[in-house]
Formats: structure tokens, C-alpha cells, sequence
């Protein structure tokens, strides 16, 4: 099939700005203001992820601040509890749905796999650019409930009956349910594709042994997501059912259970948040060996770990409903579940602090936040095994300790690695370093800001501040406390704007990045910054765990990718022997109107029952268009240059 | 893209300013008004000119489905039900179908449960508060189909008697001796 | 690292801080409290030393294996050094499972210890959730001899007391963080928490399961008294209300009992017996009103009925413009309902 010979230098280079030039007209990224809506390249569309779960994660921040505002004193004012319940809720939501999952799983996956694999795009490219589209659908959903006043404001996880028909009327929490489905669809479509790209589009001579451990996360990643999504699909449609059409799956006077919905919502709620700090986990465990300068001690075990996390993470819902008086034999199963899980992430922590107790640190912005990470998810970790317990955390669930728990664990596990990664990625991205001093203030004062917030709720909830409270007497003492959280709040939102500062300027006027500023070992960083829509002049080769060190100069390179139609490489799941071509069905706005008409279904559906049998047609049409076949590619040209078998 | 930026932020300006009635919970209720049973008419007769010479009251908790889901609950909770069931009536006459003997307004609602009837349906006057009232009012309104679909309540958290509220057909008022229907 | 050890010294300062009737888990009055306190305080103690171990771990890297280069570094290899960190790391995780299996037995006795209280002769509670308020009923065979009060549980020291959990709308959770830990009042299942308080004194609750509008302002209070006090507090309970003393408080039944009072609450010996809210027939017997958010006091009392969507929006019972005298007159009358 594609023949690999080595090609002398001087040789390649005139042949490689050939090529280069030929693959760039046939990769061609379309303009306009249409040719945006059909672009299916995944640096394109990974960056859009990025950035609009980024706007999502300052409008979730702002909500934050509100909350902590709305808490500085006692028997305050600024937010009656109807606002204050949308808002909590909101805050919840749009951090765990529009932020987390699509920053973590989606924007850096789809930017960063393919790149990684070595290929030219993302498996699936249209259902990539449709995975974006129904998010962004299901993000405006949500939004423009609240701003309607209908924003749900039952809390993020919305528990019947408060969110039953009975207790929430009106469409608020119909509203919270639809967009479940928007982003569950979406998070599914990007499993598919991420799952796909690294089992059979990778780099040949990449085998899984050789895979690096980013990819491997991704790769359980996409597993947990196609298993656990569903489950908070069926919560959130069975809820739907029983507020829209009357059915009484948690009317417990018909026969119905409550306790039904939170085991269906936690069977997802549980893995989702290891969907969301496994990826951290892995830009650590990427970051650390480029930045210590050696390859990462213990590859398997490491990827063992990331491996049975995603098993395990399976195991524990139940740790959440622990209140709500299971058996004990039940409860004390899943406190054996929980601890255990400990023990692969403690074998990841082990083995980045021997890679780097060897090593020589190179201290840069990345690194810097790679330590953050250190600090802060530790202290995360450790406060969840104590929550591991039944009867510790009969004292502490629903309360603040929960609250600094989950935001040590989840900032610390996941917006410190994102930092992390933004810094590192930046400059393949843009093709410019970012500041490194503007990051560092960025990094001390998010931390201080953070610290000063989060520890501080540790002892509130131990001195029995409950979540999800408007407002407090104050002879509860929590005053003072409170008041010491919200101050925090100033320093995190100074880090964040110098950080949108920081990128801003860098983007134009920060210091020209080469291929690979940072000396790294994995295959994005052997391209230009940014990449060229076709990734890669020649598809590579790969001859060890980190190909950029590992690899000879005269590393063989795959030829015989014909450059005037998009042809891509497919190989196979195990040792990667090439095993046949794929066209890449390039630019395309259906994924666009697809996501556009299912968009409307949807929303329509919470309004009236006829949205179905009105809203499918169009979505049908926008299928039929997305998938009318496109015939085969014209043969090539006598002359190009041929491929051997 | 500043195209599609502005379309966005258009979107987003209006979204808010048409902010959804239907999702309002009025939590600090307007003080009571003490002119209401006055303007209130049973009889659709006048001598003389042919039209009302007043509007009749509106109830603006018939806009909120919060408020309706309340006036479910009070119904309930008020015993209503220990006479006219959930709608089907016994002791006193059902509230579900098209006859409405005093008037399906609003306000003839209110003024039958305020003012209490001939033959048995009590005075609830200075028992249950005025607002609650019009919450109830607004409840049995949709008990006849009569209010949109997303406002009336959906099923209950009990043992199921009658289809919901809001699966209701809307039962189109005849009045035995009825006011001039205004448009819903 | 310097942050770290002042935030644990704050950790500790804080938590036993002396504020006085704490409601906090860490100032345990009953022994299920107790024994969680001393769970915790292990638990605590041993992941401080593996937080610091590992935080001394990651400082020694960051301060000694630092360069100060400007550029990538050569790529280094260090075999012996590898190897003998991968058999730190093995010991590592021995030493952690080890640990983490420690916590778990030691986390399974405890809350065998906790909930392992049963007795033949307890003192049974019934605890219904409302929203936003606790319905407390002693049962009873005898249905003369049920105690129904609102929001303030008595109890008797010494002895074993099993709650019965029930809710009436939304999933509400009971939980007295000196007492013991929370359990969920969910609709449609009934569990039996079990407890025990052997100190007397006054200790305040609160719902920790989001219901709604006020979950923040439901609060209870349970008070432990001693064997004798408990069963006059019960005799006290069982009577119906206090006849009117003094003519205001005639007035102000009178006025309880012709205006929308009636619609919602009882007061047993009167025609008032809606169970729609707290049972009112010896609502001065307890020491807060509107679920431990307001003290028992005259100009409280008149604020909460003239207007309690002011101090708790959204709670069911609704605004009452009575007329001054009148407003004076039920204060008085429902102070007389010892």
C-alpha cells in the first residue's frame, strides 16, 4: 500500500514545499462567513470548543461571584432566594455541562489527538463540527432560559420531586433537562470520533505500546463517556416524561421510586467527573516529562492507572446517596470502591514525583501550573477519601466541606492542568509564546484567590454551613468565614482577566514560537505552529513512546497520500500496519443545518408535543443532506507518482 | 463573525427584555384590593347600552404557572375537593366541563369564592387571604382547559385521578345565566 | 508549603474554636457524634503526615531539581536512579493500600458502632419534612397519647431514640451535626435513624437537602432533658390548649379563629384543626417560631403573622394585615399557649 523509503535531504526539502503547496490547496480551510459554518477541520473546530467553553466558564465564573456575594453576611439582600436558586444552579451547570466536559474532553481532545496520532483530521469530521454545533445549541438553550427567567433552579443535579412536575412548574427545569440532552449528544458524537481517530488513525508504528498516555486517556475517555452519558440521558428523559407527557416514573404514589432518578443520575455523575479530572491527569502526565527532561517513569503503570480509574470510577456512585439510609452492607461496598480508587491516581502521583526527583525541572509557565496542580488536587484527593467514609460523610454531605472538596478536586484536577495546557499548547495553536510574566501573576493570584475561597469552606462545612442556602442567620457564626471566601473571589477574577490579557496580547504580539518551542517529544510538535490544515507535510513515523527523541534524523516517512484529493490513513487498531485509505469528506455545511434543525426539535419539544412529528422532517432532510454519497474521487492524474502494495 | 456577534448580543438584549410571565413567582404579593367585588358582574344584562361598561378584572397569577401550581395545591389543601372533587363535582357542581353557573371570568371566580353561593359553596371571605384566591381561580380556570398549555399544571405527585390539566381539552364556557365570555 | 502549614494550623484553631452551643460536627454531644469526631480526627491526622510527605515531595523537587535554564535541556536518562524509584514507588503504594484499607475497617466499625444502637424500649420520633418546616409527631398506639408539635424535638437523655423519617412533598434531610449524621427524608420510604444524646442541652439543626425556596431558613432544635423533665414536657403536650386568661387573649382567639389563622393550623380544644401548618396548641412551650429562624417573642411574632414572606420569601403562609389591636390580641393569645 503506501511505501516507506528513506529520501535524501536536499532532495526532500524541494519536494517537501512541493507537496506542502499541493496538500495546502487540497486541505484548504473555507472562508466567508458560510465557509465558517462548514469548516469540519479539527483545529478549527478544537478551537472553538476551547474558546466558547471558555466564555461559558466566565459566565459561569460571574455567577460564582454573585453567589459568593450574595453570602459575604448574614441575611443578606443582594439576590432573593428565587434568583439565588437559578443562579447556584446555573453556576453548576454551566461549569460541569458547557465548560468542564467540552474544554477537557472535547477541545483539547479534538485539537490535540489527531495532532498527536499523527493525521491529517479527526475520524468523523462532520459529526466532530455537528458535535459543536448541538453544544453550542444546547449552551444557548440553558442561557437563554435564564435570561428568560426560566433558567432551572432546582441545582445542577436536579433531584425529584423538587424538579417533578408537582414541585417545579413551568418549563424551568425542562429547559435543564433539554440541555442535558443537547450536550450529552454532543459529548457522545466526540467520543466517537476521538475513540475512532486514535484506534485506527494513528501514525504507523504506534503501537498501543508506544501510545503516549494523553492518548490513552482520551481513549478511555471516549469509553466512559459512550457508557456513562447514557445513563444521565435516560434520568433526564424519564424526567422529561413524567413533567411532559405524565408518566410516573419517580410518582412514588403510583408506583414510581425517587431514590430511582439519583442512582440513573450518579451511575453518570460519578464518572463524569473522572471524565473531567482524567484528562487533567493526563496533560501532567505529558507536561512533566517534557519539562523535567526525561521520559516519564512508570508509561504502564500509568496507563494502567488511567485504565482501571475509568473502571472503578464505574463502581462508587453510590457514595452520593450515602444519606440517604441504604443498607449498611450496600454503603460499606461502595466506601470499599471509593478507596480504591485512590490507589490508582496515587500511583500516577508517585510516579510524576520520581520522574521529576531524577530529573532537571525546567520551571516555565506550564510547569508552574503542573505544581499548582500538585498542591491544590492533593489536598482534593485527600478530603475525598475521608468523604469515602459512611459516617463522615453523613456529617459533611451537603455541606461546604463537600463544596471545597469538589472545587479542590475539580479546579485543581482540571482548571490547573487546563492552564497548564493552554500555556503549553499555545504556541502550536497560534504560533506565538505567552507571556511568561503576565502568567505567573496570573498563576499566584488565581491560587492565592482560590486558596483563600475554597480552604476557608472546609471549615464551614464543618461548622455546619449547608449548600444551596440563600442566606444564614447570623447567629450561626458563619459570617466572618463567609465573608473570607468571598474575598478570594477578587484575587481568582484578577488572575483571570490578567490571564485573558495574557492571551490576547500574546496572540499578536507575543515571541514567535517555532515547531517546537518546549522540546518536546510527541508527534503535534513535529509541524509548524500553527499547524497547516493538512497537520503534516508527510504523515510520520514512529519508533518509540516519545517519537521526537526516540526517532533517527533519517526517520522514514510514510509516502504514496495522494495531495489533490483529501486522503487519509487508516491503520490498524493494534501494531498499526497500514491497512487501506480514507477520503476525507471535507468542508460541508450540513453538520451545521443538521444541528440547527435538531436544535429545534429539541427546544420545540419542551413547548409542545408536536415539535416531534413537525421538527423530524427537517432534521431527516439535513440527515439525508449530510449523507447523500459523493461518489468516488476522480482517478489521479497519469504521471503522480504511484503506490506500491 | 462581528456580524454574527452582533446578531448574538440583539438576541440576547431582547430574550431578556421579553422576560417569560410564565415562569414569574410573585413572592411578595400587591396589597389587597378592595374594589375588586365591585366591579365584578355576574349578569351580561344591562339596561340601556348593550356593553359592560367596565373591564372586568384580570388575574394576573392565571400568567404564572407557579402561581396556578399553588392554586392545585391550595385546592386541595383548602378542601375544595371535599365538594366539587378534583373537577368532577359531587356535593357541589363540577368545575371541569363547560357550565359555569356564576361565570368563568376571573373576577366571577374570585367573587364566588370570596362571596360564597346559594346552596352551599361557603364565603371564604377573610379565611382564605385574597391572593391565594386568584391563585385558586387561576387553578380552576385551567381545571377547564381554559389556560395555555404551559401555565396549567402538569401531573401531581399523588395517585392519579383525572389526566392533567394541561392535557385538558379547553371547554369552551357556556354559562347558565353567563357573562359575556371575553377572549381568552 | 509555608501556606499549607498555616492553613492547617488555622484548620485546627477553627474547628475547636470555643463558640459557644456550636453548631458544628466537630463539638459532638451524643456518642454517634462522637465516635464520627474521632473518625475524623484519625482520618485527619493520617493523610496530614501524607499530605505533607508528598507536599515535602514535590517541594524538594521544585526548590533542588530546578535549573535556572533559559532553553530546553539535553534529555537525560538515569537507569539506577529509576530503578530505585520504582521500588519507592511500589513501597508507596504498598504502604498506601495499606493505609487506605486501614481507614476502611476503621471507617466500617465506626459506623456499625454508630448505627449499631438498638434497644427494645425506645423513644420513637416521627419526623415529617414539609417544606419548609418539621412535623414531629411521638407516636402513639393510643391516638389521645400522640404528641404533635412542630420543629423543636424533646428528648430524654440516656435514652436510645429511633427517628422515623418521612416526607410529605420534596426530599428534605434531618441533620443535628452534634447529634449524628444526616439522614434523607425522602417521600415514598420511611427509615429509622437511630441516636442517643447523653448530655443535656439544646441543639440546633438544620435541613441539608435542597427543597426549595427557604431550605435555608429551615431549621430545628432538639432539646435533651432529663427522664423526668421529658415525660412532664410530654404530659404538657398532650393537654389541649390553655383557655384564654386575660380578655386581649380572648380577643385574640376570637380573632385566630375568624380569620385565615384557621385555615392552616390547629389548636387543639378550639375549632381550629387544619394540618396544613405547625400545630399551634402549645406554640409558646417552644423557644423559636417560622423553624428555628425567629425567637418566640412578642414583636417577632407580630412581624412573622403580619408578614412572613417579608423575613421567609416564598414560604406558604401568606401576608396578614390584620388591624393593630387585633394583630396585639393573637400575639398575646398564642403567648398564652403554653
Amino acid at each position: 500500500m503506501a511505501v516507506t523509503e528513506p529520501v535524501v535531504a536536499n532532495e526532500r526539502d524541494v519536494a517537501d514545499a512541493e507537496l506542502a503547496r499541493r496538500l495546502d490547496r487540497t486541505w484548504r480551510q473555507p472562508k466567508g462567513f458560510w465557509g465558517w459554518f462548514s469548516n469540519t477541520h479539527h483545529t478549527a473546530i478544537g478551537l472553538r470548543f476551547m474558546v466558547t467553553a471558555f466564555v461559558f466558564f466566565l459566565l459561569g465564573g460571574i455567577l460564582a461571584a454573585m453567589i459568593r456575594m450574595q453570602l459575604i453576611r448574614p441575611e443578606n439582600s443582594l439576590m432573593g432566594p428565587d434568583l439565588y436558586n437559578q443562579v447556584f444552579t446555573m453556576h453548576g451547570a454551566t461549569m460541569i455541562f458547557l465548560f468542564a466536559v467540552p474544554m477537557m474532553f472535547q477541545g483539547f481532545g479534538v485539537y490535540v489527538v489527531p495532532l498527536m496520532c499523527g493525521a491529517r483530521n479527526i475520524a468523523f469530521p462532520r459529526l466532530n463540527a455537528f458535535s459543536y454545533y448541538i453544544y453550542v445549541g444546547g449552551a444557548l438553550c440553558l442561557w437563554g432560559g435564564l435570561l428568560t427567567n426560566t433558567g432551572p433552579d432546582v441545582g445542577w443535579f436536579a433531584y425529584v420531586p423538587l424538579s417533578g412536575p408537582q414541585y417545579s412548574p413551568g418549563h424551568r427545569t425542562d429547559i435543564w433537562a433539554q440541555m442535558i440532552t443537547f450536550t450529552e449528544v454532543s459529548a457522545l458524537g466526540v467520543a466517537v470520533c476521538i475513540a475512532t481517530t486514535i484506534l485506527r488513525h494513528r501514525a504507523p508504528g504506534m503501537t498501543l505500546n508506544r501510545m503516549p498516555i494523553l492518548l490513552w486517556e482520551k481513549l478511555v475517555l471516549s469509553f466512559m463517556v459512550i457508557f456513562a452519558m447514557p445513563s444521565v440521558m435516560v434520568a433526564s428523559s424519564l424526567l422529561l416524561l413524567d413533567r411532559l407527557v405524565g408518566t410516573h416514573f419517580f410518582n412514588h404514589s403510583e408506583g414510581g421510586d425517587v431514590l430511582l432518578y439519583q442512582h440513573l443520575f450518579w451511575f453518570f455523575g460519578h464518572p463524569e467527573v473522572y471524565i473531567i479530572f482524567l484528562p487533567g491527569a493526563a496533560i501532567i502526565s505529558t507536561l512533566v516529562p517534557a519539562f523535567t527532561r526525561r521520559r516519564i517513569l512508570g508509561h504502564t503503570p500509568i496507563v494502567l492507572s488511567v485504565v482501571a480509574t475509568g473502571f472503578i470510577g464505574f463502581g462508587v456512585w453510590v457514595h452520593h446517596m450515602f444519606a440517604t439510609g441504604l443498607p449498611q452492607l450496600s454503603e460499606s461496598f461502595f466506601t470499599a470502591a471509593s478507596l480504591m480508587i485512590v490507589i490508582p491516581t496515587a500511583v500516577q502521583f508517585f510516579f510524576w514525583v520520581a520522574t521529576m526527583w531524577n530529573g532537571r525541572i525546567w520551571l516555565r509557565l506550564p510547569m508552574l501550573w503542573c505544581f499548582g496542580f500538585f498542591f491544590v488536587f492533593l489536598i482534593g484527593g485527600l478530603s475525598g477519601v475521608m468523604l469515602a467514609s459512611v459516617p463522615l460523610d453523613t456529617q459533611v454531605h451537603d455541606t461546604y466541606f463537600i463544596v471545597a472538596h469538589f472545587h479542590y478536586v475539580l479546579i485543581g484536577g482540571a482548571l490547573f492542568p487546563m492552564f497548564a495546557g493552554i500555556y503549553f499548547w499555545f504556541p502550536k495553536m497560534v504560533g506565538r509564546m505567552a507571556d511568561e510574566t503576565l502568567g505567573k501573576w496570573h498563576f499566584w493570584l488565581f491560587f492565592i484567590g482560590f486558596n483563600m475561597t475554597f480552604f476557608t469552606m472546609h471549615f464551614l462545612g464543618l461548622r455546619g454551613m449547608t449548600r444551596r442556602v440563600y442566606t444564614y442567620l447570623p447567629e450561626m457564626h458563619w459570617g466572618p468565614l463567609s465573608a473570607l471566601a468571598t474575598a478570594g473571589v477578587v484575587f481568582m477574577t484578577a488572575g483571570i482577566l490578567v490571564f485573558l490579557v495574557n492571551i490576547l496580547r500574546s496572540m499578536r504580539m507575543g515571541k514567535i514560537a517555532g515547531d517546537n518551542p518546549w522540546g518536546d517529544f510527541s508527534l503535534e510538535w513535529a509541524t509548524s505552529s500553527p499547524p497547516p490544515s493538512y497537520n503534516f507535510v508527510h504523515i510520520p513515523m514512529v519508533n518509540g513512546r516519545n517519537p521526537l527523541w526516540d526517532g533517527p534524523i533519517d526517520q522514514p516517512l510514510i509516502v504514496g497520500l495522494r495531495d489533490d484529493i483529501r486522503e487519509t490513513l487508516v491503520t490498524h487498531s493494534l501494531d498499526t500496519e497500514p491497512q487501506h485509505k480514507d477520503e476525507d469528506p471535507g468542508p460541508s455545511i450540513w453538520p451545521f443545518l443538521t444541528a440547527l434543525t435538531v436544535s429545534a426539535a429539541f427546544i420545540g419539544s419542551i413547548f409542545t408535543p408536536w415539535a416531534v412529528p413537525i421538527g423530524a422532517p427537517p432534521v431527516v432532510v439535513t440527515l439525508i443532506g449530510w449523507l447523500w454519497p459523493r461518489g468516488h474521487s476522480p482517478a489521479p492524474l497519469p504521471g503522480r507518482e504511484s503506490w506500491q502494495h | 463573525m462581528s456580524r454574527t456577534l452582533q446578531l448574538a448580543l440583539l438576541a440576547c438584549l431582547t430574550s431578556g427584555i421579553v422576560s417569560c410571565s410564565r415562569e414569574s413567582r410573585i413572592l411578595r404579593q400587591p396589597p389587597p384590593a378592595n374594589d375588586i367585588l365591585n366591579t365584578v358582574q355576574i349578569s351580561g344584562l344591562n339596561p340601556g347600552a348593550n356593553s359592560i361598561p367596565t373591564p372586568p378584572p384580570s388575574n394576573m397569577y392565571q400568567e404564572s404557572a407557579y402561581a396556578v401550581s399553588e392554586g392545585q395545591t391550595l385546592f386541595e389543601q383548602y378542601n375544595c375537593v371535599g365538594c366539587h372533587a378534583h373537577g368532577g363535582g359531587g356535593i357541589g357542581p363540577p368545575l371541569m366541563d363547560r357550565y359555569w353557573i356564576y361565570g368563568s371570568e376571573p373576577g366571577n371566580i374570585f367573587a364566588t369564592i370570596m362571596q360564597g353561593r346559594p346552596n352551599g359553596m361557603p364565603s371564604f371571605r377573610n379565611r382564605i387571604p385574597e391572593y391565594q384566591v386568584w391563585e385558586i381561580a387561576a387553578y380552576v380556570r385551567s381545571m377547564a382547559g381554559l389556560l395555555p398549555k404551559g401555565v396549567s399544571p402538569q401531573r401531581p405527585d399523588e395517585m392519579r385521578v383525572k389526566p392533567s390539566e394541561s392535557s385538558t381539552p379547553p371547554q369552551i364556557p357556556t354559562g347558565i345565566t353567563g357573562s359575556p365570555e371575553q377572549h381568552q | 508549603m509555608i501556606a499549607s502549614f498555616i492553613g492547617v494550623a488555622l484548620a485546627l484553631i477553627q474547628a475547636k474554636s470555643l463558640d459557644p452551643g456550636g453548631h458544628n460536627m466537630l463539638q459532638p454531644a451524643a456518642p454517634q457524634a462522637s465516635q464520627i469526631e474521632w473518625l475524623y480526627w484519625t482520618v485527619f491526622w493520617i493523610l496530614l503526615v501524607v499530605y505533607v510527605l508528598m507536599i515535602g515531595a514535590f517541594t524538594k523537587t521544585a526548590v533542588v531539581n530546578r535549573s535556572g535554564a533559559t532553553g530546553p535541556l539535553p534529555i537525560m536518562t538515569d537507569e539506577k536512579g529509576d530503578r530505585r524509584a520504582k521500588w519507592a514507588v511500589g513501597t508507596a503504594t504498598g504502604i498506601t493500600v495499606i493505609t487506605l484499607f486501614v481507614i476502611l475497617v476503621m471507617s466500617i466499625v465506626t459506623g456499625k458502632k454508630a448505627a449499631g444502637l438498638t434497644s427494645k424500649n425506645p423513644v420513637t420520633v416521627q419526623v415529617t419534612g414539609h417544606q419548609w418546616w418539621w412535623e414531629v409527631t411521638y407516636p402513639n398506639s393510643q391516638a389521645d397519647q400522640t404528641v404533635t408539635t412542630a420543629n423543636e424535638i424533646h428528648v430524654p437523655i440516656h435514652t436510645p431514640i429511633v427517628l422515623l423519617t418521612n416526607s410529605s412533598d420534596v426530599i428534605h434531610s434531618f441533620w443535628p451535626p452534634n447529634i449524628t449524621g444526616k439522614r434523607d427524608l425522602i417521600p415514598g420510604y420511611s427509615s429509622a435513624a437511630w441516636f442517643q444524646i447523653d448530655k443535656p442541652g439544646i441543639y440546633r439543626g438544620q435541613c441539608a437537602e435542597f427543597c426549595g425556596l427557604q431550605h435555608a431558613h429551615m431549621g430545628f432544635s432538639i432539646i435533651a432533658q432529663s427522664v423526668e423533665e421529658f415525660q412532664s414536657w410530654e404530659q404538657q403536650q398532650l393537654k389541649p390548649a390553655n383557655e384564654p386568661g386575660t380578655p386581649e387573649a380572648t380577643r385574640g382567639r376570637a380573632v385566630f379563629l375568624t380569620h385565615s389563622c384557621l385555615m392552616c393550623h390547629t389548636i387543639r380544644g378550639t375549632d381550629a384543626g387544619s394540618r396544613l401548618g405547625p400545630d399551634l396548641t402549645h406554640v409558646a412551650s417552644r423557644n423559636m417560631i417560622a423553624a428555628e429562624t425567629l425567637p418566640l417573642t412578642a414583636g417577632a411574632l407580630a412581624g412573622w403573622i403580619v408578614d412572613p414572606q417579608r423575613i421567609k420569601p416564598g414560604v406558604k403562609m401568606s401576608p396578614n394585615p390584620l388591624a393593630p389591636d387585633d394583630l396585639q390580641a393573637v400575639v398575646a393569645y398564642l403567648q398564652s399557649l403554653q
